[in-house]
């Protein structure tokens, strides 16, 4: 680690957490705190989570979020550490913080806008600067996103249309393998309109063919946050983790039970959108790091359980 | 047999049958899709890398690989012979298998090979530098030391190489046996 200075990675790291906070209040987002000790943590497909004191470690904050939602709070911010086990690599730290923000009444559009504001003010405060320097170029913040559907993106770098026969195998490999590589590195990317088998917890719009409103920020060719049009219907709901339990059966994860207060909260839950990001990965893109390692204060390996 | 969780830098693996080195691994997880480890692997029989990415759930062949250190014997005109110097065991190589190496051998120089399946795939010095005497090479520019300018020369064995202008016919020079190039000039054995 290099000696404490204004440049020090964890100095940019911090200034760019104040901006966050600053950057919510000044839009009047309530900043809550929910349980990071969870009775049933989230039960979709290749997620694990760390078993802790008779509950488990929270691995996203996002149920606990819609139910204050539910409550009637029309925007919320949090900051806080999720855990997912086994993921440990130059981009995936088993600990890790989350920043999740939650508009009611909005949809991808005003998450998108809120994106757009947020990421060249926290950039500059931190840096100096509104863009990231990394290896060989350079991503400017302030230009106008590439937005790209899965279906394009996929047919043009791998040789099919994933949303016209799914295969969820070779859809993540070329995912890593073909489509990530070939993303533009010089402004924000947003990879939009996911198979229904990837729409995770959000809406899906019926199609032909059917496609998930989600999207997937790219920065650099890094994967930084992923926005929701929150599904709000309950049986879908269901359906979803019945089926993300055999999935998780099949794969011998564990499954979980169903998280009934948040069941129940999904009669009062408004249209909303919300979007996870990752604050390590910003910060290693503010930084021009190639790994999270110099972003976080200590990177611990405590025995995988 | 190998999962693919047990990846990491310098495992040997085996895919439809050929042998692999891992070089380069990074563990890779696109949101919510599965674990995956995107690999840079190098195949051991023809030098080349290529990348592959393997899923946690992916099964994966360990090769059979045994590594065996050798002296040189002789070379009997067609092959090149190598002795175990614990067994003795020889091993006979032909001209092909061994490359650029069997311009190298020294009597009695120990080398390592590895062998696949029981065939041999690659051939290396143990001492990766060998001392050779120059026996063709046009004269030397005396006091022209610079390195950079080069001509070509001989050494017994009949290889060809490029050395500095100030090397003469009965100089003796280290050549770098992975890369077959001249690395100096060394006092005459």
């Amino acid at each position: 680690m290099p000696p404490p200075s204004a440049d020090h990675p964890l100095a940019i790291r911090a200034r760019m957490l104040a901006a966050i906070r600053e950057f919510f209040h000044d839009r009047d987002f309530l900043e809550v705190e929910t349980p990071v000790r969870v009775t049933t943590p989230v039960l979709e497909p290749h997620i694990r989570a760390v078993p802790a004191g008779g509950g488990w470690l929270r691995t996203s904050p996002e149920l606990h979020m819609k139910r204050l939602l539910a409550e009637g709070w029309p925007r919320l911010v949090q900051i806080g550490p999720c855990f997912r086990a086994g993921e440990t690599g130059p981009l995936h730290h088993p600990e890790f913080t989350m920043l999740e923000w939650y508009r009611a009444g909005a949809g991808l559009d005003e998450i998108e806008r809120d994106l757009r504001e947020l990421l060249p003010f926290v950039a500059v405060r931190a840096t100096g600067r509104n863009v990231i320097r990394r290896g060989e170029g350079e991503t400017d913040l302030t230009a106008p996103w590439a937005k790209l559907e899965v279906a394009e993106a996929f047919r043009r770098w791998a040789g099919w249309d994933p949303l016209a026969a799914w295969d969820e195998d070779r859809f993540d490999l070329d995912l890593v393998g073909k489509v990530e590589p070939a993303l533009p590195r010089d402004r924000p990317v947003a990879l939009t309109g996911y198979p229904p088998q990837r729409a995770a917890f959000a809406r899906t719009a019926p199609g032909p063919p059917p496609r998930a409103e989600r999207f997937e920020l790219y920065l650099d060719g890094v994967e930084v946050a992923n926005a929701y049009d929150e599904l709000t219907d309950r049986t879908e709901h269901e359906q979803r983790y019945a089926e993300w339990a055999a999935q998780r059966q099949a794969a011998g994860d564990e499954v979980h039970p169903l998280d009934d207060a948040f069941l129940a909260c999904l009669g009062r839950l408004p249209r909303c959108a919300g979007i996870a990001l990752g604050v390590d990965r910003l910060a290693m893109l503010l930084c021009g790091a190639e790994s999270l390692d110099p972003v976080l204060a200590f990177r611990e390996r405590p025995p995988e359980v | 047999m190998y999962t693919a969780s047990d990846l990491r830098k310098g495992l040997k693996i085996e895919l439809d049958g050929v042998p692999y080195e891992v070089v380069e691994f990074n563990f890779v997880k696109p949101g919510k899709g599965q674990a995956m480890y995107k690999c840079r692997i190098k195949n051991l029989i023809t030098r080349t890398t290529q990348d592959r990415t393997f899923r946690e759930v992916d099964k994966i062949n360990k090769p059979d690989l045994e590594e065996r250190i050798v002296h040189f014997s002789y070379e009997d005109g067609h092959h090149y012979v190598f002795t175990d110097p614990r067994t003795f065991e020889e091993f006979s190589l032909s001209p092909e298998t061994l490359g650029d190496a069997r311009y190298f051998l020294t009597e009695d120089c120990e080398v390592s090979l590895l062998r696949h399946n029981g065939q041999v795939i690659a051939v290396e010095f143990v001492k990766p530098f060998v001392e050779k005497e120059i026996v063709e090479t046009e004269p030397g520019v005396r006091g022209d030391t610079a390195t950079n300018v080069t001509k070509p020369a001989k050494i017994d064995s009949g290889y060809e190489l490029r050395v500095p202008l100030f090397i003469n016919q009965g100089d003796w020079v280290r050549i770098d046996t992975r890369t077959g190039e001249y690395v100096e000039r060394v006092a005459r054995r």
